[in-house]
Parts: structure tokens; sequence; C-alpha cells
């Protein structure tokens, strides 16, 4: 019996209508055609960052949303505590990797899926696979890891000489983060709309507790719990091994401990699950809020591979403590990003020979485009890094204040030479690419 | 060397489990929500998704009620139908593929329609704390909905249609007593302190301490101390205004300087703490008027024997309250900056304090449940003791019922007509939709040929209904073109997100924790914006 085609299957019915037909709302590049859905059955390939409550989540929605090639990557394994919403694990699977079992779930529950698990740190994979993919999504409870993600989507950007950017080479990034019942979506074009680093300030600061009230004037349980983690276990090195949270003798050590420091200072609420909460530095999760945002986000990746609706512009937020809330606005991209403004500046040179440090310099205090006020420049030559002029500190000011005298060509520095320039003016430093007007030949 | 026995509590199973929820609801919201029972009508992809995020944290059980087959389209919006159950029974085919997500979790199905068991099985729906209703249309939705508006069992509906959703939640009454705020000042009651705490402040003379002393002394002493000296050259009166307070905070700040080598001053934190509870923690703490409406309302001074424990225990506040004149003390300090002997002094002064009111309440709620001739354990001591920590948060939400809406003819909209992209709109046009499936017995759009001659009529639908409700508006027509577009397709990204959002509140209703919707909840993920409408 011949097979029907895919995308002729019945299944598909719900897509086609917002594929095929259609709509006021789509983006105007849009046109229905049956391809579309073709693209996503067969071509389009997602990878998915993280297989824990979002991304279990993530895997089902665009597993069900008709994409069929999806990667899925993460270095974890399964813990129990894992069960009240990483809905496609069970207790025999305990101890197993998560991108393993999640993989072979979906492929198993849905027909023709090909999820391809893979079971490491992120930073294992270089950029050829990163650039394999069409869209990636995020679902990751780490803002380092997310922090890493976004500088090399970024780093796949190609620009052309005029720092005009090659559109091909955006791969979007579509992130969902949770905690208790609060989240948020975003979708990152980058390049072209905010990155996790243009919006870092968005991020809690992490709790900390200082040292000399934890020593000195302990007041809350807490104090007591970090107390035992940070001072006593180094001191005791009770089990000969790095302190684990995940071992319950571990665990157990540091509460016993914590509670006689608590009683030796009246302090009460020392709990086994508080302990727990301070030591693994545990965030609250739900299975629902988990849910809310990985569809968000499926969706969102949905719209960007098919044009069927306008993606989101770029950033919402969520909160269903006192009824539900969401709030979508548009995240500024920061000029001064360390991470995606940071593409080398051109700089036209008319005559190296003749051009001294010092006229760089001023040329970057009086552009329009740079106004710096005081900069300090250092550069590669040959592999090896070499400071032009630094001024801010008067030891290397005085070694280096020679250079300001000297020229471009005397300094060694060619046509496409990238500088990094660092001033107060910005907290990240600026990449200049000095472009020659004259070639080489005639400098020679 | 050999390990420690453990000597911790042991923590079994459920309680790793279900740790990272245990954080947000505590072990009494848990068991409340091991006791549950949610019935599901319809296990359509938003169904399923719904119970998904009921069964996964652990209700006590469901039952689906379904009369459907499971289709090949089902299975391409719903992840809990497996691929070769064309043709089963849907109810019978979700049940199994949801159990398999929580072993502690009960569930069974009843292969018939709701249309069938509203008509035949009478009391059906009562054995049930919720009920929630996916792809229920008016010729349904309206006896069901009157039937347990009058058997008082809260009703969820649902809808999922493209890339619009629709929550609407039914409650007759629903208390809440932890509501959980984001944000609270903290509860002090440095306007008027009690004899405990006042002894203990009093006690503490600012201007005697040395430099070190000083340097530890809790902010609430600091404060307390100019308060007094604030009152004594003011007549007494507690500073409200912002110039007032501003006085206070000078005298404050003159205090906290210190001086250190080249004369240069430095505000230790704890004086800075002390300003920043002067802005807010010296003026007395109002009872928040959603508190004052329920220390008035009539289940509250007209208790019955069927006066639920919420009323009785809201009746012994309201005694208190009399007596007191404040609410009872939470109990509970902010972190601040002090040594440890005097901050742990204040906290045992506070927490004293909120024991003596909790014993209070529970005392008069006792005695209120005798005079009813209600049994000796109608309200817990637990119970009181979140009460009273909470009783700043009360809240009490009375609903609607739907069928109500459906055949109101004077339905006020006309705030949310003014602006034209209110999401109101939507709401107008899915109850169009509705009509238009009571009339045509499918969805507009539906079929491919249809979409232009189906959007006429649902147009002239919806300008009917404005009518009715007397509103001459005129509806944007891209929105219903786009809604005639979906073609009533169900798109599981969206339905999973409506999942997520209708479990929650089908969670806050039997834990009766945080504040659920009130009452009409609009999800356009064309946007990605919603909105709350009370109906
Ligand atoms: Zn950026």
């Amino acid at each position: 019996m011949e097979e029907v085609k895919e995308s002729h299957q019945k299944r598909w019915i719900h897509l086609k209508k917002v594929l095929e037909r259609p709509g006021p709302f789509t983006h105007p590049e849009f046109e229905p055609s049956p391809d579309i859905l073709d693209f996503i059955l067969s071509t389009c390939k997602i990878l998915i960052i993280g297989a824990g409550g979002l991304g279990c989540e993530l895997l089902k929605d665009l597993a069900m949303m008709g994409f069929k090639h999806i990667d899925i990557i993460d270095m974890d394994i399964i813990d129990l505590s894992n069960l009240n919403r990483q809905f496609l694990f069970r207790h025999k699977d305990i101890g197993v990797s998560k991108a393993q079992v999640a993989a072979n779930y979906i492929n198993a529950r849905i027909a023709g899926c090909q999820v391809t698990p893979h079971c490491c740190p992120i930073e294992d994979k270089k950029e050829d696979f990163y650039r394999g993919f069409h869209i990636i999504v995020c679902g990751l409870d780490s803002i380092t890891a997310r922090r890493w993600i976004n500088g090399m989507v970024v780093s796949l950007l190609n620009y052309d000489d005029n720092g005009v950017l090659d559109q091909s080479s955006i791969i979007p990034l579509v992130d969902g983060g949770t905690e208790g019942f609060k989240g948020n979506a975003r979708v990152i074009l980058p390049g072209m709309t905010a990155c996790v680093e243009c919006t870092l300030d968005l991020y809690p600061p992490q709790v900390t507790y200082p040292l000399c009230t934890i020593a000195n004037t302990p007041r809350l349980p807490e104090h007591c719990v970090e107390y035992v983690k940070v001072v006593q276990w180094p001191k005791e090195n009770p089990f000969g091994v790095a302190l684990d949270g995940d071992d319950a003798q571990h665990t157990t050590w540091i509460y016993e401990k914590a509670l006689e420091r608590a009683n030796q200072f009246n302090i009460h609420g020392v709990t086994f699950r508080l302990v727990q909460g301070v030591v693994k530095n545990i965030i609250p999760a739900v299975a629902s809020t988990n849910a809310v945002i990985s569809a968000v986000c499926a969706t969102e990746v949905f719209k960007l591979a098919t044009s069927c609706c306008t993606p989101l512009n770029n950033f919402m937020v969520f909160n269903d403590i006192d009824g539900i809330y969401t709030y979508a606005y548009e995240a500024e991209k920061k000029d001064n990003c360390t991470v995606c403004s940071n593409i080398p500046h051109p700089v036209d040179i008319d005559d190296p020979c003749k051009m001294k440090l010092k006229d760089l310099i001023d040329f970057l205090c009086e552009n329009i485009k740079f106004q710096m006020k005081n900069p300090g420049l250092t550069t590669t030559i040959d592999g090896k890094s070499k400071t032009l002029y630094i001024p801010t500190i008067k030891m290397i000011e005085e070694r280096t204040r020679p250079n300001l005298s000297k020229t471009l060509i005397d300094l060694g520095l060619r046509d496409g030479q990238e500088i990094v320039v660092a001033d107060v003016t910005t907290p990240t430093s600026v990449i200049i690419k000095l472009r020659y007007t004259i070639s080489d030949v005639e400098i020679n | 060397m050999s390990s420690p026995a453990p000597k911790s509590p042991e923590q079994n199973e459920k309680s790793k489990k279900y740790d990272r929820q245990l954080r947000l609801w505590g072990d009494h919201g848990q068991k409340l929500l091991e006791n549950s029972k949610v019935c599901l009508i319809n296990a359509t992809a938003l169904g399923t998704e719904i119970l998904k995020s009921l069964i996964l944290p652990g209700i006590g059980s469901f039952t689906i009620v379904d009369g459907e087959k499971v289709s090949e389209e089902d299975i391409g919006s719903n992840f809990f139908l497996e691929n070769d159950s064309v043709g089963l029974p849907r109810a019978h085919v979700a049940t199994q593929c949801l159990l398999e997500l929580n072993p502690d979790v009960r569930g069974d199905y009843i292969d018939e329609s709701a249309e069938h068991i509203i008509s035949n099985t009478q009391n059906f729906f009562k054995n049930f704390d919720v009920v929630i209703a996916t792809a229920v249309h008016e010729k349904v939705l309206l006896p069901l909905s009157k039937h347990l508006w009058e058997c008082d069992v809260p009703l969820v509906v649902c809808h999922s249609i493209g890339f619009l959703g629709y929550i609407r939640l039914q409650i007759k009454e629903h208390t809440v007593i932890e509501a959980h705020p984001d944000s609270e000042s903290p509860d002090l009651r440095l306007d008027k302190p009690w004899t405990a705490l006042k002894g203990y402040l009093d006690s503490i003379n600012i201007e005697q301490l040395d430099q070190k002393e000083k340097s530890h002394v809790p902010p609430l002493a600091i404060l307390h101390y100019y308060l007094t000296k604030y009152k004594n050259s003011h007549n007494g009166a507690l500073p409200s205004k912002r110039a007032e307070k501003e006085v206070l905070k000078q005298m404050i700040r003159d205090s906290g300087h210190s001086e250190e080598g080249n004369n240069r001053f430095i505000l230790e934190e704890n004086f800075e703490q002390a300003l920043h509870y002067a802005n807010s923690c010296v003026t007395p703490r109002p009872i928040p008027d959603h508190v004052k409406a329920i220390l008035d309302d009539d289940s509250c001074t007209n208790l019955t024997q069927n006066s639920s424990s919420f009323w009785i225990m809201s009746a012994a506040l309201r005694e208190l309250v009399q007596a007191e004149g404040e609410l009872p003390v939470k109990g509970t300090l902010p972190d601040m900056a002090a040594d440890t002997l005097s901050y742990v002094t204040l906290q045992n002064i506070y927490r004293k304090r909120a024991e003596h009111h909790a014993e209070s309440v529970y005392r008069r709620a006792q005695q209120i449940a005798r005079n009813l001739g209600l049994p000796q354990d109608w309200v817990t001591e637990s119970e009181v003791k979140y009460f009273c920590k909470h009783a700043s948060e009360l809240h009490v939400i009375r609903g609607s019922c739907i069928a109500n809406e459906y055949q109101k003819s004077n339905l006020d909209l006309s705030s949310y007509l003014e602006d034209p992209d209110c999401l109101i709109f939507y709401y107008i046009i899915l109850r169009g939709l509705e009509r238009f499936i009571s009339e045509y017995n499918v969805y507009p759009g539906q079929l491919d040929d249809q979409v232009e001659p189906d959007l006429l009529k649902l147009k002239g639908i919806i300008g009917k209904l404005l009518n009715e409700w007397g509103y001459s508006h005129v509806l944007r027509d891209e929105r219903v073109h786009e809604v005639c577009r979906y073609g009533g397709a169900e798109l599981h990204s969206v339905s999973a997100i409506l999942g997520g959002c209708a479990a929650q509140e089908v969670i806050k209703i039997i834990t009766h924790q945080y504040k659920p919707l009130n009452n009409t909840f609009i999800y356009d993920a064309i946007n990605t914006t919603s909105a709350t409408f009370c109906l």
C-alpha cells in the first residue's frame, strides 16, 4: 500500500489551516503554501538546550507542532526531585541521562520524530555544531550557560567589510526561564534585537550572606547553614571530598552541624528542607509555569520557522501569583553591549605612513561615533599581544608614551588590523579595524 | 573514616519528589491537593494539558468524561493519545496515557458525553472539587454551568482556537488565606508597641551607647528611640507627612554619623536600615479594605451551622479586632543588621505576640463553633495559626454564573469597548463563534472553501449579539477574519500555554493559596498578550 505523503496526513490538519490560509496578522513575507509544512516536517533543524523542566516541555511542544529534526543537549542525569514536572521521566529513569531518556520517549511516542540527544556540556560543542540549526531554543536555569550560548550565536554572525550584517548568518535564539510562579520568554535575533548580555540587569542578583554576618552575628537559620557550608565543611572536611549537595550524607552532616550552631544562638527554623535549599541554591519550580513558558517559546519557534504570524518583539513576562498576568515589551538592544555590538568598527586611514598613534587617539576622541575621553589601545601582532598606549596606569603610560609619536606603519599595524580600545565611556572595550585607503604595495 | 549515623529527619520519597513545589505551597497545600478530585470534560489537547499539570504535582484523582472516539486529527494536537489509538474511546486512551505521569494519582473515565451524564446521572458532578470543561459549547455549557452553580462546585471552562485562548472561572465563593503577595512591608507595630516590645526597646538608650555598641544595635531600637523623642516633642503625634518623617529621619542621620579618621562621616548599616523603616513602618498599619470587607461580610456576622471554618475564624478575628483594634501580629521579622542576641530577643518578642493572638483567635473560634453546635474539631489550631499569620492577606472572591452571563441582555462591556485594541473584542468574537456553532454545528472556516461565506455569517452574528447588548460598535474585520482562518484548529503549543495557566488556577482553588483569576482570561498568542475581565 502506498503511504500517504506525510504532510497530507490528517494529523496535520490543524497546522495546515494556519499555514495554508492567508491571514491579517501574518509576517509580511508569509505566503500560504503546503511547502511550509513540508519545510518544518523535513528540513527545519531545531536545537533545544536543556532537557529539564522547560526542555521536556519544549521537546513535546515542538514535536507536536510538526518539527521532526530536533537535537537536545543536556549533561545532567535524572533525579527524583525532577519528577514533579519533568514529565518525560519515570522513577526507573533516575540516574540516567536526561537528554537520552527525553529523546527516546519522544521518538517512541511521536511517529517520524527524530530527536538526537547530546549528553554533554554545551561548551563541548563547537561553532560548526551550532551553525547547523535554523533556530535554537533554550530552557536553562543557569545564567552563565545562557550567556555562553548567547555569545555563541552572536559569534556566528557574519558582517561584510562595511559592517553590514549578513542576514543569512542569523540563528534566532528563543529563551525561556522560570522561578516559581514567574517566568519570561524572549526572542533574540542576534545582532538585530537585544541579546542576553544587553539585558543582564534583568536577572536578579544571587542572594549572598556576608562572611562577617555568618561568622559573628548569625540571625537567620540560613546564616547557620551558610556558616557550616563555607567555614566548617572546608575546615573539618568530614568525608574527604568536596561538598556535594546531592549526597544525602553530606546534607545530613550540614543539617546536624547547622542545627547545633542554631541551638547555640537560640535561632529557630533550621529544617532539612531549608538546609537543602541553601546548600543547593534551590529555585522553587512547578509544572504549570514550566508548561506555560515552554509553550510560549515553542509558539515563537513555530512563528519564526513559518512566518504564519509575527513573532514576539521581543520579551514577555508571566506571573500567576495573583490572577494571571502577562506583559510583552521590546527590550532595548544596547549599542555598547559587550557581546552583540562587539563587531570591529572600521576606521579609514588615508596615509598610515604619516598618521601617528596620537592622531588616531585624537580621532577617537573627536569622531561623533566614538566620542571617547581617554582611550587605551592594545592589539595583537603576529599572535603576540602588544600594548600601544594605556593612559590610565602611570607606569604603563610612561613606558608607552613614545608610541604616540610613531606612525601606524612604524608600530607594525597593517591594513585590517584590529585594535581593542578601552575607554571610560564604555564599560566594555570596542574593537576598531584599520582600513588603509592605499594598498600595501604602495606602502612598501 | 566512617560516616556518622544520620540523625536528621527522614525525608520520605514524596517530600523528595515534590520538594520544588512544597517550597511554594507547603505540606498543608500539598495535603489538600492530594485529597482533591478533579473532573475533566472532553480529553482534547487542551484538556489533557491541563490534567498533565495537575497530575504531575499530585492531585488525588481525576475522572475524564468524554464520549468521542480518537481521530487522526486528535493525534496531531493531543500528546496524550497514542498513534495506534484511532477509533478507540478517547476518554480511555487519554486516561491511560495520563496515568503514566504519576503513580500516586488515581484516574478513571466515563465513555459518555457530558450532555448524556447531565441528563441521566444527577449528582454525578457533585463529587468533585473542581470540574474542568474544554470544547463544550452553549448547548451543554449552559445547563452544566447552572447545575454546578447550584451544587456549588467550581467550574473552569477553557477554549483554545488557533492563536487564541479563553479561560473562565465560575465559582460561587472562594476564600484565600495565603495570598503570598509579591512584596509586603514588614509588620513591626512601632507606632503602637505592646508592653513587652516597648519594655525591651525602651531599655536601649541609643545616645548612651559607645561607638561599637551603637554599630550593632538593631534598627528597630534606633527607630523606636527617635520616634519616642519625636513624639515627645510633637505632643505625642506620630510623623505622617513626608516632611514630618524627614524630621525623624534627620534625627536618625545626625545620630548615625560616626567620626572616623579625618572627620569622615559614615552612616552604619543599622542606621541606614532604620532610615529605610522610617519611611513605611512608623504609621499605623491600616486593616486592608479586603480584610475589612470580610469582617463586615454577612457570612461573618450571621454564622450558621453551615458556615465554613474560614467564616468561623473570620468571626473570631472580628472579635479580636474589636477588642484590640488591630490585626494579629504576623510574628516574623525581616533580617536586619544587629547582633545575634538582640535580634533573637526581638524575634522572640514578635513570635510570642503572634502566638498570643493566634491562641486568642483559636479560643474565640472554638467558643463560636460550640455555640453553633458544631463539632470540636471544626476549626483546628494549625489552621488558625495560618489564618492569623496571613490575616492581612485574606481574600474572598464571589464569582458569577456563566449561564447568567450568556443569558444577560445587558452585559456591561462599555468600559472596555472604548479601547479598540482591547482584548474584549476577542471575547465578543468567541461569543459569536459559540452562537455560530449552535446554529451551524461547525466552526466558522472549518471547510477550506467556506472561509469567506462563514466570515460574513460570523460578522452578522456578532453584530446581532452587540445589538442585543445595546452596543453599536463595529468590530475590526481583521480579527473576525483571523478567527475564521483558524477554522477551529487547535494548535498544540497554544493549548499548552492555556493548559498550564488553567491548571494553576485549579491548584489555587484547591489549596486556597494564591489569588485565582476573577473571572475571564483572554490570551492572544498573536501578540503574546493577555487580559482579564470580570463578567
Ligand atoms: Zn547584546
